[in-house]
């Protein structure tokens, strides 16, 4: 590395070509950038990914395997063998996957190959819990009271626990993601707790190394994003609040954090800068602190060595483009900005939108973005903010760590939108359900706020269950506007964030029932067409139109709903009767119209609306079922609220759909995608009623599926390992009574 | 062919667009303000409430004990099968919903216990009808048998394929010299039906209910058929008559269920759980009827256009009192496209307009009245007559006629002979007509714009309209010139007055039902566009009534 050169005002090139060693949102969003910059991208993916977006997006691509992520992204053989076939020079990781692989950033080296991110020092460094931490403590970075050495006698650790002072918390050395992790509130306590989070972490991680720690009661989670060049330079782009986490996981994310008085700001950063360069850090990376609350103290967390996925929210209130950033970085040039000359302006909110089902524990969920609409990015890059004049890129590092704050800065309310798929793709089971990330900058938090509620409001999803409206509850929550955040923050106000589902209004029954009444309607062509298409349900003669659109909440034991929709004097107007239960509310002489097949338009009691509602067929080869999975559903996206609705069933189709499940009694159907865990039977055995046949896995859940009959195994149609779509016959068994 | 075909539509398109500043778009002259307008307004608002009021007492059929009573049989009402049975958010245009309206002493039989109309179904216009099982058990009244053929001819002459929705107890016994014997009676049915056939018409039947003796024709003479499991009911002769004539004790699910037709006697085709399924199951059998007979709906073909003036004003227009005279023009002027009319010697015989508009999109050529027929009115409708003849361009009566004129000097001009040409010109135009009787339709003038006689392939009437042999002031004078009995005068005038109301005709299915004078352009438009349905394989087809083959074969045998 030549010094001189570097020093000199022409810059090293940036790369011809990269690799992107990843999928989704992440991948898509590294390939903007290198377009951007006039570099030509590589991706590589799955089969089942081969029509997503990155690959799309990408000037090449290459398949590199199957769906499991073990045989295909993780394949640092394959990838590396895409590089030299392509000619890429440098491989972009992306974040989860081989971002944090130390192994796979040497083997690069080795290669030839460039890894956009760290040196594997730094990665294995930060890569150990107590290794960072003892490095940290070194370099001055405060760390959380705790024992972090390799004596793990029970008794010892127990004297620890007590010196460091309850409540404490155990942890795995190598853990992560709240495995191998125990809560100690009390002496009493402590043993069974050790056990048990040695017992797991040996399972989850092959070791059962812990440390223990002082236990923060009201903790925020507050991290920097530093980045560090090949030169020596280390430069902080201010800190995120990612506090407001599920499952250990985060889900919103802002920046700046709010209530940081400056001092605090520069505090944070300066350690931040010391942790990046005890390490000899190089590219982007984020240092983790636990934040108390209570005290205002900051602890040492850990070190990510990634791009985050919300690095979208520093990119928004600095102005800067952090993939650009990693970019220049390792192609060997210097930081493009000085510390003094890195803007903070406004605030800015990432909201991860999430194939999950928040009200039942957020458990992820699949299947096809049936439907897909969402607000209108007025920003693909962040906002360009002008650094302030008279800074330049040679100030030296010893810059007070001031943001730069563009005092007359004239900044518009702005929406990014990061995702990797688009309407009709899938939610697989392979990889993380994130489908999309809503990005929102405005003047100030609570501007910032309102974009963020908007934004959720018209981001409109039918094919999987999604977080968006409880994210949409969440930017709507006093507390949380209010800027009280701690990483508790969901269990502690549980109740507000999920009230009870209300039941459908009167209203939405009646735009659900008239929308059933009227998508039937012809579509319009542009040649002309007879009136018997054109004078829709006219009744000529002495009939009258009436139709009567039954609807029910989608719940199989939910009654019935029976909305009568009458043609009013007026063509085009309707007279509406919405009886629920014992309630009965008349609409008269309402005008609706379909602008689109999703789009309605009505006006109730002087109410004009336009609503999205989509309708959602089952599964062609299911038999009816009294099941609504096996009904059409309509989704009623009003008032930023989805309501879902099932069109029951006739009586007729469920009497046929009988006939086929009787037929098909003692055939056991996959119910989702999913991987084969265990077949415990094999032809010829003979099962009883209810006996456990087939355990599967999806969405890192067990099922255990059962014999509905008793019998004798007529067929096995898995094995164990096999992954199986949904509907895949696994097991048949032969009824001992038919 | 196409090529010219293109050419020609290039052609009207393009002169539509210049006629768009063209004179023949109709002025309105009318004042909604006056006082006359706005009487004459509020006495056929009235009628058409009337009308109204009584089309939906006989929309309620056999009443609430009835409609409960097959409701707790687990069926569906005639309506609600019909409404099932039609596409969603398509038009329905019912037929003589006013049938048997006041006709049977001491009996009311709404809408003579059926209901028929055209709607779409699975995208294809149809003819349906459906047996009113709440209307004395869905059998057949004389007017029951007339309406039942009447939308056969029209299915016929149309091609539509027909669905028929079957729940009766065939011939109403009291009445079965009215409805058995003669030519245009039950057994007419069927043979209508297997020539349908034949011609390549389809026939599907669903059966709901009962469908016994002659009914049971109904499902079996179908191409395809539906019946409902534990519901319909097919047999030649119900248990009580299998008693006495075999002494077999039989139930009726065992003689002639569903499940051993479907399975055993092969009589049906589908077996449906419900109601609602045998409808589901009738519309994939009208969505898989391929090219059947070869008959399409034709688009339009200009883009079609509202009036310029609004149709509600036609109220004030035309009024109730047929003495009060108006001008057809703007009837017409709230009828066409673009309110424009090419009118046709619009100078000679001004009494008779006739000229060329568009109606939803279709060509049509109207022939109104403006008075009095003489000689060079009737001249007139002749020549304009053979002007659509040769052009295939169909006919739109509108009438509002008293008679040819009478008179020596009409006789020496040769009023007969005139009259005679354009009755001559009616009866044979080689193009479907349609007819609106919107004032009166008296004498030979009934004859010379196609009256009921002269096979329109539709006739609607206004609330408004009369029709009968001559006005009833003429008639008064002619009775005081041939009897001398003044009481009788009074009489007979009355009875007179009260048969030529379109109530009177309507229940007689001397029409095809009263419409309502706002609805004239969208029926209208409907109709041209079943007229305008031909054969697409060219295959010559017989509109005669009279049968001798024609190469034609027999049409779908139940095997």
């Amino acid at each position: 590395m030549h010094i001189d050169l570097l020093s000199s005002s022409s810059s090293k090139p940036h790369f011809d070509k990269i690799l992107i060693a990843n999928r989704g949102e992440i991948a898509c969003r590294v390939i903007r950038t290198a377009k951007k910059l006039g570099i030509k991208t590589v991706a590589v993916y799955s089969e089942v990914d081969a029509n997503s977006l990155h690959v799309q997006q990408a000037d090449e691509a290459y398949c590199i395997g199957p769906a499991p992520s073990s045989e295909s992204y993780l394949r640092m053989d394959k990838i590396i063998e895409v590089c030299h076939r392509s000619g890429a020079q440098a491989v972009h990781p992306g974040y989860g996957f081989l971002s944090e692989n130390a192994k796979f950033s040497e083997q690069l080296a080795e290669e030839g190959i460039v890894f956009i991110g760290p040196p594997s020092s730094a990665i294995v460094s930060m890569g150990s819990k107590s290794e960072s931490k003892n490095i940290m403590s070194a370099a001055g970075v405060p760390c959380v009271p705790g024992y972090h050495g390799t004596n793990q006698d029970p008794q010892y650790l127990f004297e620890e626990a007590q010196r460091i002072g309850f409540p404490v918390l155990i942890k795995a050395i190598h853990g992560g993601g709240g495995k191998g992790m125990r809560t100690v509130h009390a002496a009493e306590e402590f043993q069974e707790a050790l056990e048990s989070a040695k017992r797991e972490s040996l399972k989850s991680f092959g070791d059962d190394n812990v440390l223990v720690e002082k236990y923060i009661v009201r903790p925020r989670h507050v991290e920097v994003q530093v980045f560090a060049d090949t030169l020596g330079g280390v430069v902080s782009l201010w800190e995120r609040d990612c506090s407001v986490q599920r499952r250990n996981q985060k889900i919103i994310e802002e920046a700046p954090a709010p209530g940081l008085t400056s001092e605090l700001r520069a505090d944070l950063s300066a350690k931040a800068v010391a942790a990046a360069k005890a390490v000899n850090y190089v590219g982007a990376g984020t240092v983790e602190f636990i934040f108390d609350n209570d005290t205002q103290d900051f602890f040492f967390m850990e070190m990510n060595t990634r791009l985050q996925v919300e690095h979208p929210v520093t990119e928004m209130v600095t102005g800067l483009d952090l993939v650009e950033w990693q970019l220049e970085v390792a192609a060997g040039n210097p930081l493009p900005l000085s510390q003094s000359a890195i803007p903070l302006v406004g605030h800015a909110f990432e909201a991860r939108i999430y194939a999950e089902n928040p009200r039942n524990n957020f458990l992820p969920d699949s299947g096809p973005l049936l439907y897909l609409s969402t607000p209108t990015p007025t920003h693909v890059f962040a906002p360009t903010l002008l650094p302030l004049a008279g800074s330049s890129a040679s100030s030296d590092a010893s810059a007070p760590l001031v943001p730069s704050r563009s005092t007359s800065s004239v900044m518009a309310p702005s929406l990014r939108l990061e995702q990797g798929f688009t309407q009709g793709s899938q939610i697989g089971v392979f990889y993380d359900p994130m489908i999309a990330k809503l990005v929102v900058h405005g003047r100030d938090r609570k501007e910032a706020l309102r974009m963020l509620r908007r934004g959720l409001e018209e981001y409109k999803v039918v094919g999987v269950s999604t977080n968006v409206e409880f994210l949409r509850s969440l930017a709507g929550n006093d507390a949380f506007i209010a800027g009280d955040v701690e990483t508790g923050f969901i269990p502690k106000h549980f109740d507000e964030l999920f009230p009870p589902i209300s039941d459908p209004s009167p209203e939405i029954l009646a735009q659900a029932a008239l929308f059933v009444a009227l998508r039937e309607h012809s579509s319009q062509t542009s040649s002309p067409s007879s009136p018997w298409t054109t004078l829709h349900a006219r009744r000529f003669g002495g009939d009258e139109y009436e139709r009567i659109i039954t609807l029910q909440k989608d719940d199989s034991s939910a009654e019935p709903i029976t909305v009568h929709v009458k043609s009013a004097q007026q063509p085009g107007h309707f007279n509406v009767d919405v009886q629920s239960g014992a309630s009965r509310t008349s609409f008269t002489s309402v005008p609706a119209s379909l602008v689109s097949p999703t789009t309605f338009n009505s006006t109730l009691n002087s109410a004009s609306s336009e609503t999205t509602i989509v309708s959602q067929p089952p599964p062609p080869a299911v038999p009816a079922s009294l099941q609504t999975n096996t009904m059409e559903r309509l989704h009623i996206f009003s008032g930023g609220q989805k309501t879902t609705l099932v069109l029951p069933s006739p009586k007729w189709l469920l009497s046929l759909g009988g006939d086929v499940l009787n037929a098909a009694k003692g055939a056991l159907r996959a119910p989702m995608p999913s991987l084969v865990v265990e077949v415990r039977v094999k032809v010829g055995d003979k099962v009883e009623k209810g006996q456990p046949v087939v355990v599967l896995e999806s969405m890192k859940t067990e099922t255990v599926l059962r014999s509905d009959v008793s019998g004798i195994v007529k067929a096995v149609g898995c094995k164990n390992g096999e992954m199986v779509e949904e509907g895949r016959e696994l097991v048949d068994i032969e009824d001992n009574d038919s | 062919m196409r090529t010219l075909l293109k050419t020609v539509q290039a052609v009207s398109g393009r002169s539509q667009r210049r006629r768009a500043y063209h004179a023949s778009v109709l002025p309105s002259l009318v004042s909604p303000g006056s006082p006359e307008f706005q009487a004459k307004s509020q006495a056929m608002d009235a009628l058409v409430a009337d009308v109204q009021d009584k089309m939906g007492q006989a929309r309620l059929g056999g009443g609430p004990k009835a409609a409960e009573r097959m409701r707790s049989k687990g069926k569906k009402l005639p309506r609600e099968r019909l409404g099932l049975l039609l596409d969603p958010q398509t038009p329905f245009l019912e037929l003589s919903s006013l049938a048997a309206h006041d006709v049977y002493p001491g009996q009311s039989i709404p809408g003579a216990g059926i209901i028929t109309g055209i709607g779409r179904i699975a995208g294809r216009e149809c003819m349906v009808v459906v047996n009113d099982a709440t209307v004395k058990g869905g059998s057949y009244y004389p007017l029951t048998v007339k309406k039942h053929l009447r939308a056969q001819e029209i299915a016929r002459e149309n091609g539509l394929p027909c669905v028929y929705v079957v729940e009766s107890g065939g011939a109403a016994l009291p009445h079965q010299a009215n409805v058995f014997p003669d030519k245009e009676h039950f057994g007419r049915i069927f043979y209508n039906m297997a020539q349908m056939s034949a011609l390549g018409i389809p026939q599907v039947a669903m059966v709901h209910g009962i469908s016994v003796a002659g009914g049971a024709y109904v499902p079996a003479m179908a191409d395809e058929n539906i019946i409902v499991r534990e519901q319909g009911r097919i047999f030649l002769a119900g248990p009580p008559l299998v008693k006495a004539a075999t002494g077999e004790e039989v139930d009726e699910e065992t003689l002639g269920g569903g499940l051993m037709h479907s399975s055993e006697s092969g009589v049906t085709d589908h077996l449906a759980r419900d109601d609602e399924h045998a409808i589901a199951i009738a519309r994939g059998v009208i969505g898989d009827l391929g090219t059947a007979g070869g008959y399409v709906t034709p688009r339009p073909v200009v883009r079609p256009e509202e009036p310029l003036y609004p149709a509600s004003e036609l109220h004030g227009i035309v009024g109730t009192d047929l003495r009060q005279a108006f001008d057809m023009r703007d009837v017409i002027a709230r009828v066409v496209d673009g309110s424009r009319f090419r009118e046709f010697k619009k100078e000679y015989g001004p009494t008779m307009i006739t000229g060329f508009a568009h109606v939803h999109g279709y060509e049509v050529g109207i022939v109104a009245n403006n008075g009095i027929l003489f000689s060079p009115s009737a001249l007139k409708a002749t020549h304009f007559i053979q002007l659509c003849s040769q052009r295939q361009i169909p006919l739109l009566f509108l009438v509002n006629v008293t008679g040819y004129m009478v008179g020596s000097k009409a006789e020496r001009g040769g009023i007969a002979k005139d009259g005679a040409k354009m009755v001559r010109a009616v009866a044979c135009a080689d193009v479907p007509k349609l007819t609106v009787i919107v004032g009166g339709s008296f004498g030979a003038g009934n004859y010379g714009m196609a009256g009921r006689a002269y096979s329109p392939r539709f006739l609607w009437m206004w609330p408004n309209a009369k029709v009968s042999v001559m006005g009833s002031g003429q008639l008064s004078q002619v009775m005081t010139t041939v009897s001398k009995d003044p009481g009788q005068h009074a009489s007979l005038k009355d009875e007179i007055e009260s048969q030529s109301t379109a109530l009177y005709s309507t229940a007689r299915l001397w029409d095809d039902g009263i419409i309502k004078p706002t609805d004239t352009r969208d029926v209208v438009g409907l109709g041209l566009a079943l007229a305008g349905r031909g054969r697409a394989g060219g295959r010559e087809r017989s509109r005669s009534t009279t049968w001798d083959g024609s190469n034609h074969g027999f049409g779908v045998f139940r095997m």
